[in-house]
């Protein structure tokens, strides 16, 4: 089996909120996060697929269709938005780099599990070059 | 939902490998350029990673804030712009990274229970890196 990964990256804008809270409570967990202007960075997102090599073409799989999957289904709705008021599922979700690694992975592997033999291993969501999260899907899933 | 989180920090500081019981000779033959009288120093990086489910409430696996408080109050301010040699932990150890890495480790698993230790990662140059991972753990 090897491994293959592929980075790209989307710039977004967010804030982390709770509307059940005080701002108090807000400003206390979440910082300077909680500003409701929101705030920036340049994220970088790295998908990991892990398969066996075929024997024909040398590939774990084909790199044009997950580089078309990845900008599809991650890059194009997330890049210059903003994720909290553009991105569907952080209406209800708190778009941490956690979370953001969970919601990436959800997008990406229906679609890359059914390409070949291939399977989605990990997605990792750099939200800087000292922040980053990694999710491996939930076991036996 | 579980998931890794990885943080990065650092520091800058000195050490010297050396070896006080083999001879000058010996110590020159296993530790090199390391081994120079006076010491020599590295900017390090430490890297942390912890896992656990993300909470529902405020989408995180642990509060960042609260790993930074104590990585750097506990670990980082402690070991920057000083001389390894000199640190309680190495009073009886050689401040190689790799027990640098391993004492990293084992203050975070026992001060810290936020959230699981998987991992401790550290650069001592952008060419040299050491990492100690929970027993059993497979490696990812």
């Amino acid at each position: 089996m090897v491994l293959m990964s592929r980075r790209a990256e989307f710039s977004a804008s967010h804030f982390y909120h709770n509307p059940n809270w005080s701002e108090e409570e807000n400003r206390r967990v979440f910082g300077k996060c909680s500003n409701l202007n929101g705030h920036g960075h340049n994220y970088v997102v790295e998908v990991t697929v892990a398969g066996e090599v075929d024997p024909r073409t040398g590939f774990v799989m084909d790199l044009k269709q997950l580089k078309e999957i990845l900008n599809h289904e991650v890059i194009a709705p997330f890049d210059h938005r903003h994720l909290n008021k553009e991105v569907a599922e952080f209406a209800v979700l708190m778009p941490t780099t956690e979370n953001l690694a969970v919601v990436a992975w959800r997008r990406l592997a229906p679609h890359i599990n059914q390409q070949g033999t291939a399977k989605l291993y990990r997605v990792r969501i750099f939200e800087n070059t000292d922040l980053f999260a990694d999710y491996y899907g939930e076991p036996g899933a | 939902m579980n998931v890794h989180l990885n943080r990065r920090y650092r520091f800058s500081a000195s050490h010297r490998l050396h070896n006080p019981e083999l001879s000058d000779e010996e110590n020159r033959d296993c530790y090199g350029k390391c081994n120079n009288p006076h010491g020599h120093g590295h900017n390090y990086t430490v890297e942390i990673t912890l896992s656990g489910e993300v909470d529902p409430v405020t989408g995180m696996v642990c509060n960042l804030a609260d790993l930074d408080g104590f990585m750097q109050s506990k670990l980082i301010e402690r070991f920057h712009e000083s001389n390894l040699n000199q640190d309680e932990f190495f009073r009886n150890q050689i401040p190689t990274t790799e027990a640098l890495c391993r004492r990293i480790f084992d203050q975070v698993e026992h001060n810290f229970s936020d959230a699981k230790l998987e991992r401790v990662r550290v650069e001592e140059t952008s060419h040299n890196a050491f990492e100690y991972h929970r027993a059993g753990k497979r490696f990812q």
